[in-house]
C-alpha cells in the first residue's frame, strides 16, 4: 500500500515537471496559434544560460536569473521581430517547421556561447528525501519534486492572475480568442507576440532550472519537450488547467505502468507509454480533456 | 527564347495529358535521366556514392512518400522514423529467412509490410486532425523503436542488437554488404526511385490523387461529395508508408549495411524528412527531390567549408552547422514557404518570357 502510494506521489510530482514544460506550449499556441516545438529547446537555453552567467561571472544566483530573464526577453523580440512578423498569416504547418528551425538555433547558439559539457546548476535547491515524511508515514518523497510542485503552483496561481485580472492579461485573450477582432479594437499583436513569447520563456527558465537542478544543465533536456506533448494532447493545446491535469495524469500513468504493465513486456516503456496512453484518450475525445470544442463547418 | 511552348499544338488527349506538355520540359527531363543511368555509373566511386548519391537518392523516395501523405493528402506524420524502420528490419527478416529471395522482392516486400504497419497507425486519423494527429503519430515512432529494441526476434538474438546485411546479389552482381561496387548500388537504387516517381506522379494525378487532395483541402466537404475518408486517408497512409519502407529498406540494406535502431530511425530522422518534404515543396513530386537534394548536400558543404575552408575545430562546426541549418530553414520559410519547388515553377514562367517579358 505504501509502494502504491508512494509510486502515485512520485507520478505526480514527474507530472507536475512535465506540467511546466506543457505550459509554455499552451502559452504561445493560446495566443497566437503557434506550435512552439522549441520550447523544449527553450527550457535548455535559458539553463544554460542561467548557469552560465553563473560560472563564469561568479554572481549570485538572483541576480543570474534576472538576467536570465532578460535574455529570454529578448530571444522573445527577436522572434518576434525577425521571424513571426514575416509568417503572419502562413498556415499553421509552416510556422510549425520554423519553430523547429529556432529550435536548431537556440541549440546553436546555446552551445556556441556557453560549451555543450553538462553544467551542475546549484542553486541552493533543496534535495534529498524529506525526512518528515519519511519519519510520519514511511514514505520517500523527494524534496526537489515537492518544491517543484509549489513552484508550479505559485506560476499557475500567478499566471490565472495574470491573464484573468490584468490589462495585458485580457489583451492576450482577446487576441487568443479572435486576431482580428482583437487588432480591430487596437490591441497591437506585435507587441502582444513579445509578451507572450517572454513569458513562455519565463516558464522555460523556471522548468529549465528545475529540471536542470534535477539531472544536470544537458543536451538532453530539450528532449523533455517531447514528454510534455502527450501532456498536451491529452489536455488540450489550449488550456492551462489542461496541461496541469494531463501532466499529472500522464505521470501517474506512466510510473504505474512502468510497474505494473512493464515487466510483462520487458520494461523500458516510459518512451512511449504516455503517447499511446494520450492516443487511446483521444480517440475518445479528439480535442483532448479541457480543449476546446472542435466545431466544423463547410 | 528557348523555352517556348508556343507552336506545340496538342492533337490528341494523350499528349494533351502528358506529364510534361511542353517540349522542352520532355528534353531536359529525358537527358537529366540518360545522364543518370548512363553517364554517372561510369564515374563513380565509394566517397561519391556513399556520402552524395546514395543518400540523395535514399531520402528522395523517402520523402516522396511522406509528401503523398503530408502534401498531398494534408495528414501530418512525425513517424517516418518508425516506418523506415520498420521497412529496414522487415528487408532483415527476409533476406535471412530467405537467401533466395531476389533484392526487388525484398525491397518490395519490405515496402509492403511497412504499408500495411503503416495503415494501422493511419487508424487515428480517421478521429484525429491537425497536431493532435501529429504527436499522435509520434506514438509510433516511439512504439516502433521500442519494439525492434526489445525484442530479440527482430535482430536474430545478434549480441550488439544490431542488424548487419549479408551478401545479397541483383542479376548476378553483389549488392549488398561491404564488398559491393558503388555502381550496382547506385543504379540499383536510382532506377527504383525512378520507377516510383512515374508511378507517385501518375497516382497523384490520378483518382485517389485527386480525393487525396479533396480531403487535404476540406475534408468534411469531400465526403460531402462522396470521398470516403477512410479509404482515401487509409490508402494515404498506406501509400506513403510503402514507400518510406522501401527508403528504410534501401537505407539499411544498400547504404548503411548495418543499423542500429535508436541512432539511424530516430525522431530526427523524422523531422529530417519532414523538412526536406516543407523546403521542398507541400504537395510536389519534383520538391520531394529538391528538399533531399538541398537538406543531403548542405550539412557536406556546411562542413567541408568550416573544417577545411575556415580550419574551425570539428566539434565547434558542428555547432555552427546545426545554428545554420535552423537559420536556413527559417529564412526559406520566410522567402517561400511554398518551397523550392515553388521557385523552380516561378523560373519557368519567368523563362517563358524571357528575353521580353510585356
Amino acid at each position: 500500500m505504501e509502494f502504491l502510494i508512494e509510486t502515485i506521489l512520485s507520478g505526480l510530482m514527474a507530472g507536475v515537471m512535465y506540467s511546466l514544460v506543457a505550459l509554455g506550449f499552451v502559452l504561445i499556441f493560446k495566443a497566437s496559434g503557434i506550435f512552439n516545438f522549441a520550447q523544449g529547446v527553450m527550457c535548455l537555453f535559458a539553463a544554460l544560460t542561467f548557469a552560465g552567467i553563473m560560472e563564469k561571472t561568479g554572481l549570485p544566483w538572483p541576480i543570474a536569473f534576472v538576467m536570465t530573464i532578460g535574455v529570454m526577453v529578448f530571444v522573445a523580440w527577436a522572434v518576434e521581430r525577425f521571424v513571426l512578423r514575416h509568417l503572419v498569416n502562413q498556415e499553421p504547418i509552416i510556422l510549425f517547421m520554423v519553430t523547429i528551425g529556432l529550435a536548431y538555433v537556440l541549440e546553436g547558439v546555446g552551445d556556441i556561447l556557453w560549451g555543450s559539457d553538462v553544467k551542475v546548476l546549484d542553486i541552493g535547491l533543496p534535495s534529498g528525501a524529506s525526512d518528515y515524511m519519511l519519519d510520519n508515514f514511511n514514505i520517500y518523497v523527494e524534496k526537489l519534486e515537492v518544491f517543484a510542485a509549489l513552484i508550479a503552483a505559485v506560476l499557475v496561481g500567478f499566471l490565472a492572475i495574470f491573464f484573468q485580472k490584468t490589462r495585458i492579461g485580457r489583451a492576450l485573450r482577446a487576441v487568443a480568442d479572435d486576431h482580428q477582432a482583437a487588432l480591430s479594437v487596437g490591441i497591437s499583436l506585435q507587441t502582444i507576440w513579445v509578451i507572450v513569447w517572454s513569458v513562455a520563456g519565463f516558464v522555460a527558465l523556471v522548468a529549465g532550472t528545475l529540471w536542470g537542478a534535477k539531472s544536470g544543465v544537458q543536451f538532453s533536456l530539450s528532449l523533455i519537450a517531447l514528454k510534455a506533448l502527450p501532456v498536451l494532447i491529452l489536455g488540450g493545446f489550449t488550456s492551462i488547467p489542461g496541461a496541469i491535469v494531463g501532466g499529472l495524469i500522464i505521470g501517474v500513468g506512466e510510473k504505474l505502468a512502468e510497474i505494473y504493465v512493464g515487466p510483462f513486456v520487458g520494461g523500458a516503456i516510459e518512451n512511449w507509454f504516455a503517447y499511446m496512453l494520450a492516443l487511446a484518450f483521444l480517440l475518445v475525445r479528439p480535442q483532448g480533456l479541457f480543449g476546446e470544442r472542435i466545431i466544423e463547418r463547410v | 527564347m528557348l523555352y517556348r511552348e508556343a507552336g506545340q499544338y496538342k492533337t490528341s488527349y494523350q499528349s494533351d495529358q502528358a506529364i510534361f506538355p511542353i517540349a522542352q520540359d520532355r528534353w531536359v527531363v529525358w537527358a537529366f535521366v540518360a545522364f543518370a543511368f548512363l553517364v554517372v555509373p561510369f564515374f563513380v566511386n565509394d566517397y561519391w556514392t556513399n556520402a552524395v548519391l546514395l543518400p540523395l537518392l535514399i531520402y528522395g523516395l523517402a520523402a516522396l512518400g511522406l509528401n503523398i501523405l503530408v502534401g498531398y493528402c494534408g495528414q501530418i506524420s512525425l513517424g517516418t522514423g518508425g516506418f523506415m524502420a520498420v521497412g529496414a528490419y522487415a528487408s532483415y527478416k527476409l533476406m535471412t529467412s530467405f537467401p533466395e529471395m531476389n533484392m526487388i522482392i525484398v525491397v518490395l516486400l519490405s515496402g509492403g509490410i511497412t504499408a500495411a504497419v503503416g495503415s494501422l497507425f493511419g487508424l487515428p486519423s480517421l478521429r484525429i486532425k491537425g497536431f493532435y494527429l501529429a504527436v499522435a503519430t509520434l506514438a509510433a515512432q516511439f512504439f516502433l523503436v521500442w519494439v525492434f529494441n526489445k525484442f530479440g526476434w527482430f535482430y536474430n538474438y545478434s549480441m550488439t542488437g544490431q542488424i548487419t546485411a549479408p551478401d545479397r546479389e541483383v542479376f548476378g552482381f553483389l549488392l549488398t554488404g561491404p564488398s559491393a561496387l558503388p555502381w550496382v548500388k547506385y543504379l540499383f537504387c536510382l532506377t527504383l526511385l525512378a520507377v516510383f516517381a512515374l508511378i507517385a506522379k501518375n497516382l497523384v494525378r490520378g483518382r485517389l490523387g485527386r480525393n487525396w487532395m479533396a480531403i487535404r483541402d476540406m475534408d468534411i466537404a469531400a465526403e460531402l461529395i462522396g470521398v470516403r475518408p477512410l479509404l482515401t486517408k487509409l490508402s494515404a497512409f498506406a501509400v506513403s508508408s510503402f514507400y518510406i519502407g522501401m527508403a528504410g529498406s534501401l537505407l539499411f540494406s544498400v547504404y548503411l549495411g548495418a543499423v542500429e535502431v535508436g541512432e539511424v530511425f530516430g525522431i530526427n530522422v523524422s523531422f529530417l524528412v519532414l523538412f526536406m518534404v516543407i523546403i521542398g515543396g507541400l504537395g510536389s513530386i519534383v520538391g520531394s527531390f529538391l528538399g533531399a537534394a538541398f537538406l543531403v548536400l548542405l550539412p557536406i558543404f556546411l562542413k567541408n567549408f568550416m573544417v577545411d575552408g575556415l580550419g574551425m575545430l570539428p566539434t565547434m562546426a558542428k555547432h555552427v552547422e546545426i545554428l545554420l541549418m535552423g537559420l536556413l530553414i527559417i529564412f526559406f520559410l520566410i522567402v517561400e514557404p511554398h518551397g523550392l519547388a515553388r521557385l523552380w515553377q516561378i523560373t519557368k514562367e519567368k523563362l517563358r518570357m524571357w528575353p521580353f517579358p510585356y
